[in-house]
């Protein structure tokens, strides 16, 4: 089983290397860019025989890969199949 | 009996010599240096998380140091009372443990920022603070990529009504400017403490401002006040 996790700053944090990459993208020929949001994105992979993953993954995804003071985190199962 | 100041070390500190350096510099004073690994912190007075950047500051600063063995005493120590200070990447690992409100994030210029700074002591009667005058200008040297101070507005208007704001960066005029704050920080906030005192963190670096030969001895005035403290909290207790 593979878990996704998408960390991004919360809309009140600066995000001063979205601002800089927005900044490029418009110089680059794309003015109609408005805003740039950089994060994290982790892809964990899980034993799928244990239980109870992914509140544990949840669990986890508040204390150690995101801080909940700056950051929003997305968590995704996917199963292999 | 010598007070006992505990220099946490974790893999990637690298101001935990400038601490002890600095601490041993005081008369009646023994630092020592202790591994992250360790699970006590019984028999040291007061605490510092050096600067540096602990497990290279992998996924966010300070974010997996929270975790070391010794974080679990630091958590206890402090409910108890102890003074802890953490300066630079020990002020994140204070924030990212919750020791402190708010967080530090990639400074809003996005480079890393190597220089002295002015910042201005807003509360003098703090453990940390109570050897100088409030509005004292500190000269102390900063050096760090993620140092901007951020709070949600709650946080950051508790953090003004329970004056637990002790250090902003100020400019020659000892104002708070926008032209003064090196790394955006909110309200050009240097160093805060918690609501019972005892736990202070700061980006600046006292460690590194302890003798005028290298630019600066105003970091002694904020050891020498953990010093007193230390020394009024062992009279009590005797």
């Amino acid at each position: 089983m593979k878990a996704k996790v998408i960390v991004t700053p919360k809309a009140a944090v600066l995000d001063p290397q979205g601002a800089a990459v927005r900044d490029a993208m418009q110089h680059l020929g794309m003015p109609e860019v408005q805003s740039v949001r950089i994060g994290k994105y982790l892809e964990i992979e899980v034993d799928e025989n244990s239980g109870g993953v992914e509140e544990r993954l949840h669990s986890l995804c508040r204390d150690l890969l995101s801080n909940p003071v700056i950051e929003d985190y997305r968590l995704e199962m996917v199963n292999h199949a | 009996m010598p007070q006992r100041f505990a220099v946490v070390q974790f893999p990637g500190s690298n101001c935990d010599q400038d601490c002890v350096a600095a601490l041993n510099s005081f008369a009646g004073v023994t630092a020592d240096y202790v591994w992250h690994q360790e699970k006590s912190l019984a028999g040291y007075d007061a605490i510092i998380l050096p600067g540096g950047f602990s497990y290279g500051d992998y996924l966010r600063c300070g974010a997996i140091a929270r975790f070391s063995p010794i974080m679990a005493a630091v958590i206890n120590d402090a409910a108890a009372g102890k003074l802890v200070l953490g300066t630079c990447n020990g002020f994140q690992i204070l924030c990212e443990a919750g020791l402190l409100p708010g967080a530090l994030v990639r400074n809003r210029s996005q480079h890393f920022v190597c220089e002295i700074v002015r910042t201005r002591l807003e509360v003098a009667d703090s453990p940390f603070t109570h050897g100088c005058g409030e509005g004292t200008i500190l000269r102390l040297p900063i050096a760090h990529g993620e140092g901007c101070f951020f709070a949600d507005e709650i946080t950051l208007r508790q953090l003004n009504e329970n004056r637990q704001v002790i250090l902003r960066y100020v400019d020659e005029n000892g104002e708070p400017t926008p032209a003064a704050n090196p790394n955006g920080s909110l309200e050009n906030i240097a160093g805060i403490c918690n609501r019972e005192r005892n736990v202070f963190g700061l980006m600046p670096h006292p460690d590194r401002a302890c003798d005028e030969r290298l630019g600066s001895g105003d970091g002694r005035r904020i050891f020498e006040s953990m010093i007193q403290t230390v020394a009024a909290q062992r009279a009590a207790a005797a």
